[in-house]
């Protein structure tokens, strides 16, 4: 793989660009790897970058029914943070936070994490108490969060309005520095590059269509729409499709499959300098790069894989951003689309081994997995390569749901990303 | 938004109107202390998930706030049914494709501007 670097660039213009190589190549797949990634999307990549960087398993194939970063990675918010309650959760998404810092150089890819900071609004007493409940269980576990008036709010976020007669008046906000956004598509490009470059073979367009498993229950392989290839260990990193393919395996999962929409606004200059959460209203919204203001939706009520959702969900947040920015009231609304997200009854994610000797899964990110995508594939890879979880994604397994050790951060947010 | 079919008022109502309720069908047990832990969690957590035919558990809690239930495709979001809490779970091979268009979402083309056929008689016929 040649480097990208100022270097290039200019090589590159002496001669008329003609040196670029492809990102990632494109094989054919073999009869049999070492290990299998079901799942193309930052998760699927990251772990099989991860896999080969630091523990030099090379012999990987990551197979993609679409085409890679086309599901959840490709359609999310891209809001980053690490301020969950729980000490497993705060583990885990702080490693991954530690990860983004750096990521663009480790990939040799800008991936355009900007720690520009994200701010939750408290619209009332019950607010108030969650977040600043929140604030003190981060610092406990040594991770920035901190308190702001309603003035301190609109210092560091201009355009927000913190009038005492909005309909969603703002009574004070907490705010994580480190938190951010990064480039959707750059992750799941650099990681792909990445493996690649380190030998993992990138199949696109190539369905998973069962599980096997030999007579003493081990996974052996998958079938696919190209055929069945062999390996004696499969991760499944398939976000909302987790379910379905954990089933041809033969294991129910505690998993609902729901739609989350979000929408971009037309291009306009820099007016949004952060990210801004709302729960309660719920709605969260941003400024890319290109100047869209990128706004997140919540999810349908109902099961469903279409990947579109309801208008009257999108038409919901849309009110609440038109209250709390009122500047936004005219801006025109280009593109809205949906993902499909899987969700566990405790809203944390699973990564884990299985009951099915072989078979690992990383799922139930939901509605708020992005932000996770380094650290998950990290630990993720360990598992896979030392068939034990890493102390990190230990409490993160499918039996927590018969023992009773849930991660209740639902009970602790109740809201979406 | 999806047109929802209420057994109980017997008309098509905006999805608005109801809450969505979980997957159906499954039996809560009579003696729930004495349940093991496996089949609790059973029972409390897996989901059946499917991408293809659901049965859910629907309200009208903006109607007559009964509950009842549907059989759902949830790759097209089109309702193959519903039918009243109590009544046993339907027979997939025997509903017909065209049981009920309920979601105009997903009609075919050429019908999009076509009313949907009332499958019961409506009030004052009969
Ligand atoms: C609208 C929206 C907004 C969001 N906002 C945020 C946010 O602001 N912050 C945040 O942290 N998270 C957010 N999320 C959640 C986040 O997008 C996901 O948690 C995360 O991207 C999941 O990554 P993944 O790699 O696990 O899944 P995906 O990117 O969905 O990858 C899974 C891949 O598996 C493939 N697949 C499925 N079935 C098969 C099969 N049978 N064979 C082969 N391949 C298969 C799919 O095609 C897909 O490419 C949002 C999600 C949505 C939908
Ligand atoms: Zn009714």
């Amino acid at each position: 793989m040649r480097k990208y670097s100022v270097f290039a660039i200019a090589r590159e213009a002496m001669r008329g660009h003609k040196g670029w190589e492809e990102q990632w190549s494109s094989p054919e797949p073999k009869s049999e790897y070492d290990v299998i990634i079901v799942g193309a999307g930052g998760h699927g990549l990251a772990t099989a970058y991860y896999l080969a960087k630091e523990h030099g398993i090379t012999n990987v194939a990551v197979l993609e029914k679409g085409w890679l970063g086309g599901g959840n990675t490709g359609r999310n918010t891209t809001i980053i943070r690490s301020n969950y309650l729980y000490d497993e959760s705060a583990g885990i998404y702080d490693h991954a936070l530690k990860l983004w810092d750096g990521l663009s150089q480790d990939l040799n890819y800008n991936v355009m994490y900007s720690a520009r900071g994200v701010m939750m609004l408290a619209h009332n007493v019950h607010d108030v108490q969650v977040l600043k409940r929140h604030v003190h269980a981060n610092r406990l576990n040594g991770i920035d969060n901190e308190w702001l008036t309603p003035e301190q709010a609109r210092e560091f976020c201009p355009p927000l309005n913190i009038s005492a007669s909005a309909r969603y008046p703002v009574v004070g906000a907490s705010l994580q520095r480190r938190g951010g956004t990064a480039r959707h598509d750059a992750v799941a490009w650099g990681y792909a590059r990445g493996a690649s470059d380190r030998g993992v073979h990138i199949i696109q367009n190539c369905e998973v269509t069962g599980v096997r498993r030999t007579p003493d229950g081990r996974v052996s392989g998958v079938e696919t729409s190209k055929g069945f290839i062999g390996a004696k260990k499969v991760g499944v990193v398939a976000a909302g499709h987790t379910s379905v393919i954990m089933n041809m395996a033969g294991v129910r999962m505690p998993l609902e499959s729901y739609p989350l929409q979000a929408l971009v606004s037309e291009p306009v200059k820099p007016v949004f300098p952060c990210v801004v959460m709302s729960n309660t209203v719920h709605a969260y919204i941003s400024q890319s790069d290109k100047g869209e203001l990128v706004i997140g939706a919540g999810t349908d009520q109902y099961i469903s894989y279409s990947q579109t959702g309801g208008l009257h969900i999108i038409n919901h947040t849309l009110d609440a951003i038109c209250e709390m920015f009122p500047m936004f009231t005219r801006m025109k609304m280009l593109r809205s689309w949906g993902g499909i997200v899987d969700v566990t009854p405790d809203r944390s994610p699973i990564l884990a081994k299985t009951p099915v000797p072989g078979l690992y899964v990383n799922c139930g990110w939901g509605t708020g997995g992005f932000k996770a995508t380094p650290g998950s594939g990290n630990v993720f890879a360990h598992t896979i390569a030392r068939d034990e979880p890493h102390p990190i994604n230990a409490p993160f397994t499918i039996e927590r749901f018969r023992t009773g050790r849930l991660i209740d951060e639902a009970a602790a947010a109740a809201v979406a990303h | 938004m999806l047109l929802i079919h209420c057994p109980y008022c017997d008309e098509e109502r905006p999805e608005l109107e109801f809450r969505n309720a979980g997957e159906a069908h499954i039996a809560r047990s009579n003696n729930i202390a004495a349940e093991s832990d496996e089949d609790f969690e059973k029972f409390f957590f897996i989901r059946s998930n499917p991408k293809g035919v659901i049965f859910e558990r629907w309200r009208h809690i903006h109607g007559c706030a009964r509950f009842f239930n549907a059989a759902r495709d949830t790759i097209t979001d089109r309702f193959l049914l519903t039918y009243k809490a109590g009544e046993p779970k339907p027979d997939l091979t025997k509903l017909a494709a065209d049981a009920g268009p309920a979601a105009w979402a997903n009609r075919p083309p050429d019908q999009l501007n076509e009313k949907p056929k009332a499958k019961r008689p409506t009030k004052g016929e009969a």
